[in-house]
This record gives structure tokens, C-alpha cells and sequence, in this order.
């Protein structure tokens, strides 16, 4: 059967996501809420969060490249971006925002552009690690989901 | 009307992003709260049966369109009405003031929590709010039902028994006075030694 192998991926891939930094312990509040009454909570949340972080990444986009650049405007969407990644526990997302917001800050156009990038590609790893991860649990099967293995 | 511990009260949610709407229905479900979740301070006063400019709700009778709160919690950020706009109306209401409110913010603004506390917010919740937050909304809910009771039967007393003995008074008035001590210090308490909490 090749359910062993699968669960072995799932926690390797878990395990990455928290050695890597990508998540933190938030992410365990996720699962802790996720039950018979829930039971795909956690995929849910994090779906919404990609959709509003996508929107918020177009936005940004917009923002930098905007003449001349208002840097305020900016800021509220970093802002808003890592309020968003708070919530599912996107810590490197958290962290680079942080950067991104002291950039704007200071008005520092190169170091706002670099963090972008940063947020950007930082984007793209979670949401490819986190569609791989939901995908190996839908096809390890209920037994496993919810589980704090990789811990 | 004794108040049962284990009765199901009921939290109206305020917050403008959908993700943390789903967080917080999800948190205060599992904590055995019903929950109505709304999307801004406006609807909030709706679902409350106070319309933005009223400052006292219509005499209907609760069944009418109005769904009893037990308890506020609310964004603080929000656009249009910010949850400390929400915050004052609730407490300038006469029919309202007494439902308690929290705050939430993902901002750990010591000014912010300040001005907040002193309007009447009973707590402050940093976000991204965990499980173990919804464990202080129950006293706050309780202390506002004892309270009730207590000024129902303090009202009881004083019409029923028109010579009361001095000592009575005095206890009942000291009972109270002690809570509030009791509240004011929790209140203390709780805003420095919430872990996520940092007052510099």
C-alpha cells in the first residue's frame, strides 16, 4: 500500500513548513479548531487567506509602481497583508512584511522594491507547500488528518 | 431568575475581513458560544436593534427583531465605524451599556488599549486571538448578570422593606463595592499580564 510513503511525505512536508519557518505555532490553533463540525476548517482558512493575500499582492503591486509613489497607501496594504498571514500563522510572510512596512516607512524606494520581491516569492513557496501538503492529506484519508506528527 | 453557568450565551462578532470573521465564529463555537458574525459596526448596532442615530432602542419587546447579545467583541480597525466608534455607542445607549465589550486588534498600541479600557471595553484581545482568550469572555458575561441580579433585588428590597436595618444596606452596597474593586484590579491584572500583551 502506498499510504505509508504518503503519510511519510505529509510529515516530511509538515515538518519543512515549520524547520523552513513558513509557519508557526498559529497554524496548531488551525488544527486544533478543526473537528466533526469543521472538518476541512483548516483548508477553508487558509483558501480564504490566499484569496484575500492575492488580491492584497496585486494591489501592492499597483502601489509600487505607482508615480509618483504614495507610501502611505502602501504601508496600509503591507499592513493589511501580514494582519492576513497572522491569522493562519505565515510567519516568514510576517516577517517580510515587517521589513516591507520599515522600508515604507522611510520612504527607501530600493528597499521597499527588494522586500516586494521577497513577499512575493515568499507567497508563491507557502501557497505551493500548502497546496501540496492539503492535497497528501486528502489523499492519506481522514485518519490522519488533524494530527500534530510533525511537530 | 437564577443564573444557570451552564447556559449557551450568545457573542455578537464585528470584523471586516471575512478570514477572521470564520477565526473568531470557529473560536467562539468551540467554546460553546452562539454566535452572530457581522461585518461592520453599523450592522452590529442593527443586529443590536439600536439604528446608528438612536441613542435608546424602540419599546418592542425583545421577541420583536431584536436577538439578545450577551457580549460585543469587535475589531478595532475597521472602515467607516471603528470598533471604538462601536464601543462608544454601546456604551452611551441606555438599553445597550451594560452588554459587555472586548476589543481586538493586531496592533499592541498601549495608548489604544488605554483609551479603549476607559471607555468601558472590559478587554483588549491582541490578534491573532487564540482559545485560550475565549476563556475570560464568560466572567465578563457572568459579572453582568450578577449585577443585574443584584440590582433587582437590591430594588426588591429597598421597595418592600422600607426600614432596613443600616448594616444590610451597607452590605449590599459593600458587596458591589468590593466587585468593582474586584474588576477594577482583574481589569488591571489581565491588560499587564496578558502574555501577548507588552505595555511599554
Amino acid at each position: 500500500m502506498e499510504s505509508s510513503s504518503l503519510q511519510r511525505q505529509l510529515a516530511n512536508l509538515k515538518k519543512s513548513l515549520f524547520d523552513q519557518g513558513n509557519l508557526d505555532e498559529q497554524f496548531y490553533q488551525l488544527e486544533e479548531l478543526q473537528d466533526d463540525a469543521s472538518p476541512n476548517f483548516v483548508e477553508e482558512v487558509v483558501t480564504l487567506f490566499f484569496r484575500d493575500s492575492s488580491r492584497l499582492v496585486a494591489n501592492i503591486e499597483q502601489a509600487i509602481e505607482k508615480c509618483p509613489r504614495d507610501y502611505g497607501s502602501l504601508d496600509a496594504l503591507v499592513h493589511q497583508l501580514k494582519d492576513s498571514a497572522s491569522s493562519i500563522g505565515a510567519a516568514k510572510m510576517m516577517k517580510d512584511c515587517t521589513v516591507f512596512r520599515e522600508y515604507c516607512e522611510k520612504r527607501n524606494s530600493e528597499g521597499c522594491l527588494r522586500s516586494f520581491q521577497k513577499v512575493k516569492k515568499e507567497h508563491s513557496t507557502l501557497r505551493l507547500k500548502l497546496e501540496n501538503y492539503f492535497q497528501l492529506l486528502r489523499q492519506v484519508g481522514p485518519a490522519e488528518k488533524a494530527t500534530r506528527s510533525g511537530k | 431568575m437564577a443564573v444557570d453557568a451552564e447556559a449557551q450565551f450568545h457573542v455578537l462578532a464585528v470584523d471586516d475581513s471575512l478570514l477572521d470573521r470564520k477565526l473568531i465564529e470557529r473560536l467562539l463555537k468551540t467554546s460553546s458560544f452562539q454566535v452572530t458574525t457581522v461585518d461592520s459596526g453599523s450592522k452590529a448596532l442593527e443586529v443590536l436593534g439600536l439604528k446608528e442615530d438612536q441613542t435608546s432602542t424602540p419599546a418592542l419587546s425583545p421577541e420583536h427583531n431584536e436577538i439578545e447579545v450577551n457580549l460585543v467583541i469587535t475589531d478595532y480597525c475597521m472602515p467607516g465605524m471603528t470598533g471604538y466608534d462601536l464601543l462608544k455607542k454601546i456604551k452611551e445607549s441606555s438599553s445597550l451599556k451594560d452588554i459587555p465589550v472586548v476589543i481586538m486588534s493586531s496592533e499592541n498600541v498601549p495608548s489604544r488599549i488605554n483609551r479603549c479600557l476607559e471607555e468601558g471595553a472590559e478587554e483588549f484581545f491582541l490578534k491573532p486571538v487564540q482559545l485560550s482568550d475565549m476563556r475570560r469572555l464568560r466572567p465578563h458575561i457572568l459579572k453582568g448578570k450578577h449585577k443585574e441580579q443584584q440590582l433587582h433585588q437590591e430594588e426588591n428590597s429597598n421597595t418592600n422593606h422600607i426600614i432596613i436595618s443600616s448594616s444590610n444596606n451597607n452590605n449590599m452596597s459593600n458587596k458591589r463595592k468590593a466587585m468593582d474593586e474586584e474588576v477594577l484590579s482583574e481589569r488591571t491584572r489581565l491588560r499587564f499580564s496578558s502574555s501577548s500583551l507588552n505595555v511599554i
